[in-house]
């Protein structure tokens, strides 16, 4: 292709273009442009006839690059590619130039200035033309598996959609147990059903499904390859119970001498040093808590291992790991509650009377620790005044700018919580803005905050006192009736701000996941493209995307399973265009490329007794961080190297007109 | 006599090592000269501008022009030169990209005069005398050559057809240059002679030391650590420039104990040697947040241009600091 044939063809777009400047002028101008054989300008070049045009012209002319200058190339780059296509070349010998959106839509008050800029940027594609040159694209299959991390509702979902569309999945769990946040709340808001009965069946559901093998108690500690071909190394925590032998009859749990706070309960109740998770667990498995049983601690007990009738007690338990090989892996690792400790003017941690919603949730439910009575913690009394305090963290510039997004419905569902178990009791929900967005959410706040005794205050509460009897004393002001309340309250609620999970961080740097300024995973596009990352192949489903409710979350979640599912019965994986390539005669393996790379595309490695930077096609997304950042010009982009952009820029800058 | 090489040396606003790198040839300066004639060489032969100005155009074979255009002498005799020469080859980091003294485009002409003749510590002028064009000595009038308004890369003011890179450049570099002059098979015009077209690490024996990640919270300073000469000096937290410096020189500051400082220059497909040092360092500084990263210039780059362009400086796309009211009519 050493001869630069150039056709050249300016759209009107109807008047958005024609509207403005005269196309046939540019066109004009274009036909005397250097390598430029014919040019033309047409009312829809999109049009079937428009490419008819084109398809025909590239024949007749025998023309070796195109350029059309219409609209932005994300609007039509596919349809002119498919036309340089048909006429038998490479797509990427097409250069679009964007009169519309860059110049007529912009300028149309000043249509003569408006004119020539597109002509000067015509002229740049034509210098820009000369350079470039067939690309092809490379593909790869894929592996029929997926891993879903994380078993809270979103999990389970991803797993069980992805399962029943036949795709193998491993769902990896960090706790003993699937079931999430989700297993630890008493009712879900707005219908009130009963968390656990509809969350129960779904964990059978999984624990049942031919096509999920669940990992629990287990983390991902590496990822390697690339979409489609995932090696995950997962690890396996040591339980110190074979979970192969055991059967989940409990009599260890029973005869445990050992005590810890129980975490299902949010530290309010107390669970064995060798335990379940909570009762409904699944796996049914348990696991030996070493800093707080008797023989890893002091040497003595072994109970036990003296009472499981299988044998399955294992003290030598170590660790291990397994590699996955999937195509496409879900992160469904939900969210934390932000440290309420850290919002030091409302006492959590040091009043035992100020709990979060969570601990609300397991006071009030039925297998919680007070077996669903809502008693206050400090003397087991039940409280008169219950004070619920919604934003506690969130859309708080020194805590977390961002809205949880459940707190309001649930704090109503907890209205309901209190009214329920204590009807006599006296309700105050101190909002910032009540936001019942969700379906049937408005009807479920109108009907509590009318309910008698339940008063909803626009403020925040000023510092919490501790009264000597344990109740809680502090000021509100309420700022729709301008008044300074005095409120003492016998139990404080806390609806506590949203955040990643600690876990998230180490994930995401193994996953090369973006995150947004809260922490959370970022989506590819925050309206589109939601559950997918710009890491191809890795999906995200739930909160771990932004915070969510359930409902939200579910739906979340079974869109990334049709999304990786798609990914999947794809079959293969195809790199992208733009790809970075190395001119192994220039590149002296200096490694800068290495870590700059998002996507982990680059290594060094010995060739011919040289370093030299390679690339791996797949993973490669296009970025071109690594081109600029190559010192020696070694690394170039497809479709942007230094030659084709400068050239454009010499001509922009009036350098060769 | 007349089958040898006519060469002519010059040195413009330079510190005088490129004349040593010459002499530094030693044996070989020599054996060269049965095949070199010089014809001009103010440093060391009595040759005068006006038995230049006698010969015939293109009469000398290759003019060896070192040092940055600074004075209109400089342009004066360059461009006469250049008239006479079949080949006009830049001699050294000065003349192909300004080289050190080209620093001083950070500063306008009137403020390098000022601090050099008056307000210098050193300097006693109670009068506040600068220096004239004409002026009137005990010989009668005295004209002197202008200042330019910025000191330029010699490609700026005439056609150069090679370039030979180093501060000075080594004399393996300049043999080599040299034999590829006088083989007769001469590369491409434009060409960087007696050197790598790879970066420095390609020939660096530090470079299979280098770790694959490179993170730097904090950058020192040569002084201030104490360098294990056998790993990359970049990976021990020191500013070494070989990924961006054309190689060649055969690592011997590194061999030295000093990181590269980038006195080779880009390589080929570099336009701007500073920027692309600047990205380079970039991304090697392990600071995802901007105002961490913005403490970290503050507190380890002080000096931007002058550890990045320190030797070439105007042949960079900024060329110096933006001066907005000129004097003057050159530059």
């Amino acid at each position: 292709m050493s001869d630069v044939r150039i056709g050249v063809y300016v759209c009107h777009c109807g008047k958005n273009i024609g509207g403005v400047i005269n196309p046939a002028k540019v066109a004009e101008h274009a036909g005397k442009l250097p390598n430029v054989v014919i040019s033309r300008d047409y009312v829809y070049m999109c049009s079937s006839p428009g490419q008819l045009l084109i398809e025909e012209d590239i024949k007749k002319y025998n023309l070796n690059r195109v350029i059309v200058a219409a609209c932005s190339p994300r609007m039509h780059e596919p349809t002119f590619q498919g036309v340089l296509k048909r006429a038998g070349l490479n797509p990427w010998l097409l250069q679009m130039v964007n009169v519309r959106e860059h110049d007529t839509w912009v300028h149309e008050n000043v249509p003569e200035k408006a004119e020539e800029k597109a002509k000067d940027l015509v002229a740049a594609a034509v210098a820009r033309a000369a350079h470039l040159y067939e690309i092809n694209t490379v593909r790869a299959p894929v592996v029929k598996s997926a891993v879903v991390i994380g078993g809270g509702i979103a999990g389970i979902r991803a797993s069980l959609d992805l399962a029943n569309a036949g795709i193998k999945v491993y769902l990896i769990e960090k706790k003993q147990s699937i079931g999430g946040k989700m297993a630890q709340l008493d009712k879900t808001f707005p219908t009130l059903d009963c968390s656990q009965c509809i969350l129960t069946p779904l964990m059978v559901d999984v624990s049942r499904h031919p096509n999920i093998e669940i990992y629990a108690y287990s983390e991902v500690v590496d990822v390697s390859g690339s979409a489609g071909d995932f090696k995950v190394k997962v690890r396996l925590k040591p339980t110190y119970v074979d979970w192969s032998k055991c059967t989940g009859c409990g009599a260890c749990v029973e005869k445990c001498p050992g005590r810890a706070p129980k975490e299902f309960d949010e530290g309010l109740g107390v669970r064995k040093a060798i335990y379940f998770e909570f009762p409904q667990a699944v796996p049914r498995r348990p696991v030996i808590d070493t800093e707080h049983c008797l023989w890893f601690t002091k040497g003595i007990c072994k109970v036990c291992e003296k009472v499981c009738p299988v044998g399955a007690i294992d003290y030598k338990q170590v660790e291990r790991y397994v590699e996955l090989n999937v195509g496409a892996i879900v992160v469904a690792i939900g969210y934390e509650l932000y440290d309420l400790s850290k919002l030091s003017e409302y006492g959590y941690g040091k009043f035992k009377n100020v709990i979060s919603g969570l601990q609300l949730e397991r006071l009030s439910s039925a297998d919680g620790p007070t077996r669903g009575k809502i008693l206050r913690p400090s003397d087991g009394k039940e409280p008169k005044t219950v004070g619920i305090v919604l934003c506690a963290g969130s859309r708080d510039e020194n805590h977390v700018k961002y809205c949880c997004r459940f707190g309001c419905a649930a704090a109503i569902k907890h209205v309901y919580y209190i009214k329920h178990a204590l009807p006599d009791a006296k309700v105050l929900v101190f909002y910032t803005d009540v936001r019942a967005f969700g379906k049937g959410y408005e009807e479920f706040y109108q009907k509590f905050r009318s309910e008698e005794n339940v008063f909803f205050i626009r403020g925040r509460p000023a510092e919490i006192f501790e009264g000597r009897d344990g109740s809680l004393i502090f000021d509100v002001y309420d700022s729709n009736t301008n008044q300074l309340i005095n409120v003492r309250a016998d139990l404080v609620v806390l609806e506590g701000a949203v955040v990643p999970p600690k876990d998230w961080e180490p994930l995401r740097r193994i996953l090369k996941v973006s995150c947004d300024p809260g922490g959370f995973a970022l989506e590819l596009h925050p309206k589109l493209r939601p559950f997918e990352t710009t890491s191809d192949g890795i999906f995200l489903a739930g909160a771990i995307q932004g915070p969510k409710d359930i409902p939200d979350t579910v739906a979340h979640a079974a869109a990334a399973a049709a999304s990786a599912i798609g990914f999947l019965a794809k079959g293969y994986v195809e790199s992208v265009p733009y790809l970075a390539v190395v001119n192994e005669d220039l590149c002296s393996g200096c490694s800068l490329c290495v870590p700059i790379c998002p996507y982990g595309a680059i290594s060094v490695s010995e060739k011919e007794g040289k370093r030299v930077a390679k690339v791996d096609v797949i993973k490669c997304k296009g970025c071109g961080a690594c081109a600029a950042t190559c010192p020696s010009g070694a690394m170039q982009q497809n479709y942007f190297t230094d030659k084709q952009v400068l050239s454009e820029v010499v001509v922009l800058a009036g350098g060769a007109k | 006599m007349s089958d040898r090489v006519k060469v002519a040396l010059y040195w413009c606003a330079s510190c005088g090592g490129c004349e040593e790198a010459v002499v530094d040839l030693a044996e070989e300066l020599i054996r060269l000269s049965n095949s070199l004639e010089i014809v001009f060489w103010p440093v060391a032969v009595d040759f005068k501008k006006s038995d230049v100005e006698a010969m015939p155009d293109s009469s000398i074979d290759i003019s060896f022009i070192n040092g940055g255009i600074r004075l209109t002498e400089h342009e004066e005799v360059v461009k006469l030169l250049r008239r006479k020469s079949k080949l006009v080859v830049a001699f050294g980091s000065c003349a192909h990209g300004g080289g050190v003294p080209g620093l001083a485009n950070m500063y306008s002409r009137d403020e390098i005069l000022r601090y050099a003749y008056i307000e210098a510590p050193t300097v006693i002028n109670s009068e506040g005398a600068l220096p004239k064009e004409l002026s009137g000595g005990v010989g009668g009038e005295l004209e002197l050559p202008k200042v330019l308004k910025l000191l330029k890369p010699l490609d700026e003011v005439v056609d150069v057809d090679f370039y030979i890179p180093g501060c000075a450049p080594t004399p393996d570099v300049i043999k080599k240059s040299l034999e590829t002059l006088l083989s007769g098979k001469l590369p491409p015009k434009g060409s960087v002679l007696g050197a790598s077209s790879k970066s420095l690490c390609d020939e660096c024996d530090l470079n299979k030391t280098k770790p694959e990640k490179i993170l730097l919270k904090d950058i020192k300073r040569v002084h201030q650590v104490r360098l294990d000469l056998s790993k990359c000096y970049l990976s021990q937290g020191v500013i070494c420039l070989g990924p961006v410096t054309r190689g060649g020189c055969g690592t011997l500051c590194v061999k030295g104990g000093m990181p590269c400082t980038g006195c080779f220059g880009p390589l080929d497909n570099v336009s701007d040697y500073g920027a692309r040092a600047l990205s380079f360092l970039a991304s090697v500084i392990d600071y995802d947040d901007e105002v961490q990263a913005e403490k970290f210039i503050e507190e380890y780059i002080p000096d931007p241009v002058g550890w990045f362009y320190r030797y070439n400086l105007p042949k960079s796309l900024i060329k110096g600091r933006y001066q907005r009211q000129g004097g003057g009519v050159h530059g």
